[in-house]
């Protein structure tokens, strides 16, 4: 547990001694402002809740969740200092959970950071805080997800853009399996049965529901598993990659 | 403390480690020799738990590597090939995280990096950013992080690499006065550091042990080893069949000058320049010189790590 807690803490220093964290947390700001202000025309709605906010994560994460990951694995690949943390006594799972629980404590970081939005909601009317509390933990899972999917990518090369890529693609496709213009499309060639298990493959399904404020087991299971399938496929990755 | 037994790593069809055993204790410092891609990278890796061999065992101070890992990885000190470390972080930062990983903190954690430092004389870029750093700085830190925790064995992976003279002459004497409690593996391709570090040298190429012994041992395995050199001042006739004639001597060849080479029967041989020098003293020759050849390691490993080639080469 502590040397999780160790690794975590030299992650999150390595986070924000360089560059990444900031610009990461600036443009997530920036980028979540306008599309809820200008896109969403939050203000113009006149309803007291957050979905015009929370609607547009999963594709700001799309990008950024894979950018703040990409170095997890392949910069220790590139730079050798695998040898050197898998030769500590240090199990590998131990190195992955550390790694995963930095990046992830930065996503939660910038998500907080978005508090104003509770507190101007709050002031111009009367939420249901339940939901929005709901709400950020979907989003906040769904930051998991797809970091844990970027986790998996990066172990596979030592090139972070290719990291990037792949990891985009993997979330965009968990993103648009349960994307409503595509499965409405889907549904005119597959059975609905065919459709709605692709579907539930997706991000968006279970999403949709915490942005509701229903936290059911089945979504917040979903994302464990989801986390917890691409931790274990990059202790796998790493395994095969050592064994050569 | 270290003990490999029939190591094997393929990658593919290719074999890097083939049926490498060998052993070292307490007190011993093994140098690794071989030419560029010979396996000494592998091996070490598989020793410190970072590949797992594809048949074979190692076990560190009684623990197996694989079945035991956290157990045998606390009692190394590794130093990678290449001495990577977080660019991002300080010297001191890099090593207090190290310090944490190996189960070290508050006054005991402080103590270590203080002595790490130290030791690998850090003191001037303590505070500094590794990305900063010089490759001899850079190198020291890595090599600082092998021995924090004070371990009983010591796997070097090139320790002298990129350093500079003065640095190379510091850290042979580090791994000199280390090596008299710990086991010590340490792999290079400079000869001369084999002797004046090892107590042991295991001389390995395309993956196989082709020599193990100690460093006298080894060059003793040299074509002139044991031959001795003779120089006399005035020529004195007949010197060459009375040379010959001596007890143990096998052959003795005048050469230009007045100089002689006189080779032993048996290259273990030590006593012919005592019998030579009497024999001079007897017929009243003048000595310029008087030389055992030692036998040269650089030769050794030539004739080993080439000569081999060739025959296989023949027979393929």
């Amino acid at each position: 547990m502590s040397a999780i807690f160790t690794i975590a803490k030299r992650e999150l220093g390595g986070f924000f001694n360089s560059p990444v964290a900031y610009v990461f947390l600036v443009i997530f700001l920036l980028l979540s402002g306008f599309m809820t202000f200008m896109i969403s025309n939050w203000f113009g709605m006149g309803q007291a809740n957050l979905a015009g906010f929370l609607v547009w994560h999963p594709w700001l994460y799309l990008f950024l969740v894979p950018a703040v990951g990409m170095r997890m694995w392949s910069e220790e690949r590139r730079l050798g200092t695998i040898e050197l943390l898998l030769t500590l006594p240090v199990t590998p799972w131990q190195a992955i959970a550390g790694k995963f629980l930095a990046a992830w404590a930065v996503l939660g970081i910038a998500l907080l950071l978005t508090f104003p939005m509770i507190v101007t909601v709050n002031a111009l009317g009367h939420p249901d805080n339940g939901i929005i509390v709901a709400g950020y933990l979907g989003s906040f899972l769904l930051a998991g997800a797809y970091l844990a999917v970027t986790s998996m990518t990066s172990a596979l090369t030592r090139n972070q853009v290719v990291s990037f890529i792949i990891s985009v693609v993997v979330c965009l496709f968990l993103i648009l399996a349960g994307f409503p213009p595509i499965t409405d499309l889907l549904v005119r060639w597959a059975s609905p049965g065919v459709v709605e298990t692709v579907a539930s493959f997706s991000v968006m399904t279970h999403f949709v529901g915490l942005q509701k404020g229903v936290v059911d087991s089945r979504d917040l299971l979903y994302f464990a598993s989801i986390i917890g399938f691409s931790l274990f496929s990059t202790s796998v990755i790493l395994r095969a990659h050592r064994a050569g | 403390m270290i003990k490999v037994e029939h190591l094997q790593k393929r990658f593919g069809p290719k074999i890097a480690v083939d049926d490498v055993s060998f052993s070292v204790e307490k007190g011993e410092v093994l140098g690794f020799l071989g030419p560029n891609g010979a396996g000494k990278s592998t091996t070490m890796r598989m020793i410190t738990g970072f590949i797992p061999p594809s048949s074979g065992r190692v076990s560190v101070g009684g623990f197996d590597i694989l079945e035991a890992p956290l157990a045998a990885k606390r009692l190394i000190g590794y130093l990678p090939e290449n001495a990577p470390a977080y660019s991002d972080m300080t010297v001191a930062g890099f090593l207090a995280f190290a310090a944490e990983l190996r189960g070290l903190s508050g006054d005991a954690k402080r103590k270590a990096v203080h002595r790490a430092i130290e030791m690998c004389f850090l003191e001037p870029v303590a505070n500094q950013t590794i990305e900063t750093l010089s490759k001899g700085y850079k190198h020291r830190t890595c090599f600082a992080q092998s021995i924090l925790h004070d371990p009983d064995v010591l796997i070097l992976d090139e320790p002298t690499d990129g350093l500079d003279p003065n640095q190379k002459h510091e850290v042979r004497t580090l791994i000199r006065t280390m090596g008299e409690k710990k086991a010590i593996i340490f792999s290079t391709h400079i000869l001369e550091e084999v002797e004046a570090v090892c107590s042991r040298a295991i001389i390995i190429d395309r993956g196989r042990i082709v020599a193990n012994g100690t460093p006298a041992e080894l060059k003793r395995r040299c074509d002139h080893a044991g031959t001795v050199t003779v120089r006399l001042a005035k020529s004195a006739p007949g010197a060459a069949e009375k040379l010959a004639a001596l007890p143990g001597v096998g052959k003795a060849s005048a050469q230009e000058g007045g100089l002689f080479h006189v080779i032993p029967c048996d290259k273990s041989g030590t006593g012919i320049a005592a019998a030579i020098y009497e024999l001079a003293a007897r017929e009243t020759w003048t000595l310029e010189e008087l030389h055992t050849e030692e036998g040269r390691l650089d030769e050794v490993f030539r004739s080993i790590t080439l000569g081999d080639k060739s025959t296989k080469e023949v027979a393929a």
